[in-house]
């Protein structure tokens, strides 16, 4: 079997690596939280990519059914068709609409299949799931048929932590959480996505970029995603380096200061930081 | 067969089973790491631990378990919550007290008076002689003057190379354990009524037909509004100074609070609502939100509860200027009166019992600005408050 062991777009660290190769071995749902922007979603897609199979993805929403994961059936368009006389109301398998769950399941390869944001979907949501991602199985009501999965599928969920999820839940997963990247791994996600970026501007950036994250009280600090988009901008205005050297960001807001704070009020904190250091200095 | 490490974790009061335990080792017979430690470190975790939350102490029973900890007062350190040990106040002894501390016997014994104590006390401490928390000149706990003293928490005392589990990287992603939630758990339930709003997005069967027998069978349609969980909740809790003694009970109560809702938002305060509020208690005088923006913010729609001893001086809530801690130019009886009228759901759980609320004089001020709705924080109380929110 082959391992994951990131790619040439994705950094895994050790413990990421790991995590995902023990679910793989276990065929276990794999569990993934950390904060938004550090790359939970794309996980899913990197893995799939790696390992040569398709990805399905499943996008949760705060609507969103268990059962839709499964299958939905039509009663209404049946009934509808029965009134129009339609010859295809006889069969009741015309009105079944296949789930992410289903098609994973019924797939002729082993497939990776990422629920993304379980925690968006209502507190019972990961409970009405329990028996179809541990057997694996689940039966249609309308048609008394069983699906069960032929290879079972790679199960990646991310969740962001806005709602706690059941014990049972969880006991059923392995759980990593993604911590923030230390500067190390942050210097390898850059070159990643920017390889031809110059060591001493990245190393600029980098530190203009962590001493953001450091200013207190930020509603929302920038995270992997926005630093990633902000030297993408940096590269394509081709500010010098100049501007990010030997330059705290009390004294001057970075460039294009827009990429990294997604708040007004976190931008304005920054400007009102700066003001005062002019005045004292 | 690491019966002996499920069992460290178990005593660490980690949530582990033994199905977890069953999966740790299906993943090393099947040989997903073999022959290191780090990769039995991060196996381990991610197969025993399913909440970022519990990472701090499983580093800590882990390290334990692998005797890689120099001591093993650290093990039971951690069982401290790190909230006792902030310095809130530095006490200066005089030099009699200093000398008593002195007569306290060898740094041994100190340890072993250390374990016995942890046992026996419950709460947060401040001052006085005995007890661990700041302050004061107990040999345990920190800031306070002992030259035999034990620092627990604080800056570390290895400052040797550290192995991932010596990191603590996750030491502030800790909760409270969920202890003792489950009864209120039941009560807070109930508030979960579930309120039929939003649009029609679910086919009414009965009243389908019905319309459709009176069509003559053509079949019309008839939807009804879906049902979800709809109640919003606001609690604002009071922190600090009093109700230091009520802290383990309120964070059993929003532990327990923040897992049943979709709406839930919380606040603290000190004694009386002000113009300020704040999330983190830890840095409550950075990062505060003015009420005004709350009450903006939160529509009448939520019903909010406020958690607090109210047991302060009468002027607190009375004059302007009344804080003990800041210049308010509102008095707390303007803002409380702000309050009800944004919120007509309102009620106040106060931990100290019925019958000793007549004797402070704040506690009976408070108690008609709610409109009488002031209940004990324990099961009956808060269903009662549970029973006059819903209604």
């Amino acid at each position: 079997m082959t391992k994951f062991t990131g790619s040439e777009k994705y950094v895994a660290t050790d413990d990421l690596q790991l995590a995902v190769n023990a679910s793989v071995t276990l065929q276990r749902p794999l569990l993934i939280k950390g904060e938004p922007g550090t790359g939970k979603t794309m996980l899913a897609e990197e893995v799939a990519a790696a390992m040569g199979k398709k990805l399905l993805s499943w996008h949760i929403k705060s609507t969103t059914k268990a059962q839709q994961g499964l299958y939905e059936y039509d009663a209404v368009s049946r009934l509808r068709d029965s009134q129009l006389g339609d010859a295809k109301v006889h069969d009741i398998k015309n009105y079944i609409k296949q789930g992410m769950l289903w098609q994973a399941f019924n797939a002729e390869e082993q497939v990776v299949l990422l629920i993304d944001e379980i925690d968006k979907a209502d507190i019972e949501f990961p409970n009405d799931l329990l028996v179809e991602l541990d057997k694996m199985e689940f039966s249609v009501y309308e048609t008394g048929e069983t699906i069960k999965a032929i290879h079972r599928p790679i199960i990646i969920i991310t969740s962001n932590n806005e709602k706690e999820l059941p014990d049972a839940f969880l006991r059923r997963c392995f759980f990593h959480y993604i911590t923030f990247p230390d500067k190390k791994t942050m210097e390898a996600i850059i070159k990643v996505h920017h390889p031809e970026l110059k060591k001493n501007m990245l190393n600029a950036a980098l530190e203009v970029f962590f001493e953001v994250r450091e200013v207190p009280g930020l509603k929302k600090k920038p995270s992997t995603s926005e630093l990633i988009d902000w030297i993408k901008l940096l590269v394509a205005d081709d500010i010098p380096i100049e501007a990010l050297q030997n330059k705290s960001i009390k004294e001057a807001i970075p460039p294009l200061y827009g990429a990294l704070l997604k708040n007004e009020q976190d931008v304005h904190m920054l400007q009102k930081l700066a003001f005062m250091m002019r005045r004292q200095g | 067969m690491l019966i002996d490490f499920f069992y460290t974790l178990k005593k660490a009061q980690l949530p582990v089973t033994v199905k977890e335990l069953l999966v740790l080792l299906e993943a090393l017979e099947k040989q997903v790491v073999f022959a290191s430690i780090d990769e039995f470190y991060q196996l381990s975790r991610l197969c025993m631990i399913k909440d970022e939350k519990h990472f701090d102490r499983f580093d800590l029973a882990f390290g334990h378990y692998f005797h890689d900890l120099a001591m093993i007062e650290d093990f039971e350190s951690f069982l401290i919550p790190h909230d006792w040990l902030k310095p809130d106040w530095i006490k200066q002894l005089s030099d009699e007290e200093k000398a008593q501390i002195e007569a306290l016997g060898g740094f041994e014994k100190l340890m072993e008076t250390l374990q016995k104590r942890l046992e026996e006390q419950q709460k947060k401490h401040q001052g006085g002689n005995k007890w661990i928390g700041t302050g004061g000149t107990s040999p345990f706990g920190h800031s306070g003057y002992n030259p035999e003293g034990v620092r627990i928490g604080g800056e570390s005392r290895h400052n040797r190379a550290t192995k991932v589990w010596e990191k603590r990287q996750f030491k502030n992603l800790d909760g409270r354990a969920e202890l003792n939630t489950r009864s209120m758990k039941m009560a807070l339930r109930k508030l979960r009524k579930f309120a039929r709003t939003g649009a029609a997005d679910e086919l009414d069967l009965a009243s389908t037909i019905k319309s459709t027998a009176e069509n003559a069978g053509l079949l019309d349609l008839k939807m009804r509004p879906e049902r979800h969980n709809a109640v919003k909740l606001l609690v604002f809790f009071d922190v600090g100074g009093s109700m230091d003694y009520h802290i383990q009970q309120c964070e059993e109560l929003f532990t327990a609070v923040k897992s049943e809702f979709k709406h839930l938002e919380y606040f603290y305060f000190h004694n009386c609502v002000y113009e300020k509020l704040w999330k983190d208690n830890n840095r409550r005088w950075q990062e505060n939100i003015s009420t005004w923006d709350v009450m903006h913010t939160f529509g009448s729609d939520y019903h909010v509860m406020i958690v607090g001893d109210a047991a302060m001086s009468p002027y607190e809530i009375t004059e302007n200027f009344g804080s003990v801690e800041h210049m308010n130019e509102e008095s707390g009886l303007l803002w409380m009166q702000r309050l009800t009228n944004q919120w007509k759901k309102m009620v106040w759980l106060n931990p100290v019992p019925e019958e000793y609320w007549s004797y402070t004089h704040s506690t009976q001020i408070m108690r008609k600005l709610v409109n009488q709705q002031m209940f004990p924080l324990n099961l009956n109380g808060l269903q009662d408050a549970i029973d006059s929110l819903a209604k």
